[in-house]
């Protein structure tokens, strides 16, 4: 199978191919991957080098001047880097533009610490206006990113990662899709890649699973009306997010102030491991492999 | 050199007057008029954009780096009538579309918002990509930055970029006060040249000086002038 990355390639070609408006900004990153954009159109796809500042600036003028561009490379230097650029180039410009990065937060755990970005979408929710998907599947990536570039003017982020579940499934690019349903008034929300090993953590359980791809705007109508026990009037929710641990908490409350809940939030822990080795074992560090979900959500659920 | 085109009442001698409405003040410190000369030879005998063209697809672009102390800026905006000068008292009120930084969107004529230093230059970059990439290859991008501003590293950026890719309808205008802290003698216009650039140096208050070195060709090259003014 291809990764979201391949697939990327080949989506924002097609993409170009289809409408002059597109263009393309990458700073070396995934240069190779997208040889055949950068040939057939080499006055749209520009590589501005080592240089993430430019990387973002230089798209948002792409934009001032009428395009739609797409911005790639690494979650690090896409977001965290040059965030100043992303907030005021962007945002205080009041431009539109779509953000594509790979790398999620540990996908090249032998890279250490300097390519890991857990905090890429806590980071965004601190601005306005943008709208975040996180495909946890090619497939969903293709459509996501295609939604992303059809998107008017908007501003959107598209967290492609190296990790996938087995399947794709279909989605709107707005609302959270239910694949489990469960009557204890429980549910469990699972991001993007997270959705295979939330489905085993919780074989057996009496959940309801919502699988989320689009995050920002967070589907509160969609978290209502699988969470909310209509016996009790209370819901109780986990969030399980392949970046840092609670960036929804926040958006889920608000979601749910209509009735008592409780919230859980699981993800990426903030501490930096100083570990190396694979994405794996990074999982169960930050308790998101199987059998810890299954323990926390389960002592969740019991107290 | 106080030429007015048809149609624009305001002449280069009332900008002062223009500048007095924004503060209160009838004289003004260098630091608020440094930019002065640059832009009204800019706005009065080189861009090709007009109130009536501020919107168009092939209107030279503007782009104030160098956000801080607009009143020189809005003055010539207004001078120029791209928004009214009953604007101007206003200035940095809460009401008022003009702040001690531009914001594109309360303003006409204003093409980006500024005040953090370094961005200018890198969306000019990305500016004269996109209308090259429309075909639009008649449009002059223009970029003002101060001296110190260029401490920023995101200017280098976009300095080398341009240049080593000859992108050549992007121009830069330094405003060059000796604001920075750390400097040496010709470092500014040594730092696009090493990168490919066109570049001049000239007395920043001798509009024939300036009108030539903004108008000198370039082929090929983006094009820089050093503008030293008063501090």
């Amino acid at each position: 199978m291809d990764s979201m990355r391949d697939r990327f390639a080949d989506t924002v070609h097609q993409l170009m191919d289809a409408d002059p408006r597109v263009a393309l900004v990458i700073a070396e990153i995934s240069r190779d991957r997208l040889q055949g954009a950068i040939t057939a159109h080499p006055d749209r796809v520009v590589n501005v080098g080592i240089r993430e500042q430019l990387l973002v600036s230089a798209g948002a003028g792409l934009a001032l001047s009428g395009l739609r561009p797409v911005l790639h490379t690494f979650a690090s230097f896409l977001v965290e880097r040059p965030f100043e650029q992303v907030k005021l180039d962007f945002g205080h410009q009041g431009v539109g533009g779509v953000l594509v990065s790979s790398g999620a937060s540990y996908d090249m755990p032998s890279g250490g610490y300097t390519h890991m970005s857990p905090g890429d979408v806590a980071l965004l929710d601190t601005l306005p206006g943008w709208t975040v998907h996180v495909p946890g599947h090619p497939d969903e990536a293709e459509a996501l990113v295609r939604a992303a570039v059809a998107a008017g003017d908007d501003k959107v982020y598209v967290r492609l990662s190296e990790r996938t579940n087995a399947e794709g499934r279909a989605l709107d690019g707005t609302r959270f899709r239910q694949v489990r349903e469960g009557r204890s008034g429980a549910a469990v929300v699972a991001v993007g890649p997270v959705l295979d090993t939330v489905l085993a953590a919780t074989e057996g359980l009496d959940l309801t699973v919502l699988y989320a791809t689009t995050v920002r705007p967070f589907d509160a109508a969609g978290l209502r009306r699988a969470a909310i026990d209509p016996d009790r009037g209370t819901a109780q929710v986990v969030l399980v997010e392949p970046y840092l641990a609670g960036t929804s908490v926040r958006a889920a409350d608000e979601a749910l102030s209509v009735v008592p809940h409780r919230l859980l939030g699981l993800g990426v822990g903030k501490e930096e491991l100083r570990r190396y080795g694979r994405a794996e074992e990074h999982d169960a560090a930050h308790g998101l492999d199987a059998a810890s979900l299954r323990r926390d959500i389960s002592a969740f659920l019991a107290s | 050199m106080t030429s007015t085109t048809a149609g624009t009442a305001t002449s280069y001698a009332d900008i002062p007057r223009l500048m007095s409405l924004q503060t209160g003040d009838e004289k003004h410190s260098a630091a608020a008029t440094s930019t002065l000369d640059p832009l009204w030879v800019l706005y009065d005998r080189v861009l090709r954009v007009t109130p009536e063209t501020a919107e168009a697809p092939g209107r030279d672009r503007f782009l104030l780096s160098k956000g801080h102390g607009p009143m020189a800026y809005y003055a010539v905006l207004a001078a120029r009538g791209f928004f009214p000068e009953a604007w101007l008292p206003g200035f940095g009120g809460f009401t008022s579309p003009l702040g001690h930084h531009p914001d594109r969107t309360l303003v006409p004529g204003v093409e980006i918002g500024s005040g953090s230093l370094g961005h200018g230059l890198p969306i000019g970059v990305g500016v004269a990509l996109g209308l090259r990439a429309q075909g639009l290859t008649e449009p002059a991008v223009w970029v003002m930055t101060g001296d110190a501003e260029l401490d920023e590293g995101s200017n280098d950026e976009a300095i080398t970029f341009a240049g080593l890719t000859g992108l050549g309808s992007l121009h830069t205008v330094v405003v060059d006060n000796a604001s920075a802290s750390h400097a040496a003698p010709g470092h500014l216009a040594a730092r696009f040249a090493v990168a490919g650039w066109s570049a001049e140096t000239v007395d920043g208050h001798d509009h024939e000086a300036l009108y030539r070195a903004f108008t000198a060709p370039h082929p090929g090259r983006p094009h820089v002038v050093v503008a030293r003014v008063s501090r």
